[in-house]
């Protein structure tokens, strides 16, 4: 192997890892319960690390909106900044609505003619087929599903947007997400494909760390049937990530998914 | 018997009008029982102030929480003073995000510092006809750049004839909140 082959295939290591990184992914609503009959709400979207603090990179990907009767909702306004973007989202129908930034891509390699190539970025699973020259050998690959979604709702809530699509991780409510209260307990049950995701571990940590010294972080592992639960200790906005990253000496998964969501708990 | 005839047609309209609401509550009395509330917003020395939004409604376990009345920006162009309903988070939670605004009878403008009395007459207008039992009247105050406050009431709606009286302080938003039940 040549330096640079040698250093080609480091590359490539270090982008399969990438995933992985520290880094979170968000998108912070202006409101997440809204009044009146012509509601809009703003969203900042970023990865940062801290939370919820645009001070690293923009979410480049513009999301797609999901109206409460399961319809495309239209995203206005979207820019992007140095540190984030922006966008708005008209509520036009009275209910809950979904914005979703979902990724959906094949990461890998293969070797041809003894030299090791990485799949191009953001390979979607349908063209991984023709990605791979005949004769290539070595082939590692590694199916990503990142969904980022959040929830926000003009008048009563409503469950529409919750029918899960069966790719990755999704989120089914037991207690609806935007009916938080602080010193409430919620549930709610994740899906992984569209079959209850057990035993995947569970981030919560609310927003705000910049201005203290500990992450206040809440761990907690999906049960048999994927729920779990959680008691609010205080009002405000969380960050809630559920990863299949429960094997973190295995470079390379065949199958990866994460989810994140950003959450309102209102005060009592 | 005109009398009685008036009051056994009356009563289909007034469970039509009170939807879904009125039925927790149980079997309607013919009894005239009438609520006197008194409420007291406080003058408050601040550089901005804003009349607060309002809402009054009345809780029964086991039944759905009923709205008595809602005083906001309702002459605002464009309904746009129902963006800030949601302030009044748990009437918002309990009641409001399921209702449609303005509504009759229960929607009013907002009101200044000062005391405020009103009169329900169980079985017209918002206050459905009531059995006797453990009720709760919630007052919830949110005030635009302001604060907000809640005051819970708990009293025994009386059977015909009796009467019952319940009252709270607030020490922001709300000041002196007192109701009276009478035949």
């Amino acid at each position: 192997m040549t330096l640079r082959a040698a250093l080609f295939a480091l590359g490539a290591t270090t982008l399969l890892a990438a995933p992985a990184a520290a880094h979170r992914q968000w998108m912070m609503p202006s409101a997440t319960v809204l009044s009146g009959d012509d509601a809009w709400v703003t969203v900042d979207a970023a990865v940062s690390n801290d939370l919820f603090y645009f001070e690293h990179q923009p979410l480049r990907a513009q999301p797609l909106a999901m109206a409460p009767d399961g319809s495309a909702g239209k995203i206005e306004n979207w820019a992007t900044g140095r540190y984030r973007s922006t966008f708005d989202l008209h509520l036009t129908a009275r209910g809950t609505w979904k914005i979703m930034s979902v990724n959906d891509s094949v990461f890998g390699s293969y070797k041809l003619n003894g030299v090791e190539t990485r799949l191009p970025r953001g390979l979607s699973p349908d063209r991984l087929a023709e990605a791979i020259p005949a004769g290539a050998t070595d082939v590692r690959t590694s199916h990503n599903v990142s969904r980022n979604e959040i929830f926000v709702t003009a008048g009563e809530p409503t469950t529409g947007v919750f029918t899960p699509t069966g790719k990755g991780i999704e989120l089914v409510p037991v207690t609806h997400p935007n009916d938080l209260v602080a010193g409430e307990t919620a549930s709610f049950r994740f899906l992984l494909d569209g079959k209850p995701a057990a035993g995947l571990p569970v981030t919560i940590i609310p927003g705000g760390n910049r201005y203290r010294d500990t992450l206040n972080q809440i761990d907690l592992k999906t049960g048999a049937d994927g729920s779990i639960s959680v008691r609010w200790p205080g009002p405000g906005m969380y960050w809630l990530n559920v990863t299949t990253d429960a094997e973190p000496e295995k470079a390379m998964p065949a199958r990866r998914a994460s989810y994140v969501t950003t959450l309102e708990v209102l005060a009592p | 018997m005109i009398l009685t005839h008036r009051i056994a047609m009356s009563r289909p309209m007034a469970a039509t009008m009170a939807g879904a609401f009125m039925l927790p509550f149980g079997a309607a009395p013919l009894s005239a029982q009438t609520i006197d509330l008194s409420v007291t917003l406080p003058r408050l020395d601040v550089a901005e102030y804003h009349k607060p939004y309002v809402a009054i409604w009345l809780e029964q376990e086991g039944a759905a929480p009923r709205t008595l009345g809602i005083w906001y920006d309702v002459a605002k162009k464009g309904g746009e003073g129902a963006k800030w309903l949601r302030d009044v988070r748990q009437w918002w939670r309990a009641a409001g995000r399921s209702m449609r605004l303005p509504a009759d009878g229960v929607s009013g403008a907002t009101r200044g510092p000062g005391t405020h009395r009103l009169t329900l007459t169980a079985g017209r207008g918002p206050l459905p006809p009531l059995a006797p039992g453990q009720y709760v009247l919630v007052i919830e105050a949110a005030r635009e750049v302001g604060g907000r406050e809640l005051l819970r009431l708990p009293f025994a709606w009386p059977g015909a004839g009796g009467t019952a009286s319940a009252r709270a302080a607030g020490t922001t938003e709300l000041g002196a909140v007192a109701l009276t039940v009478r035949r």
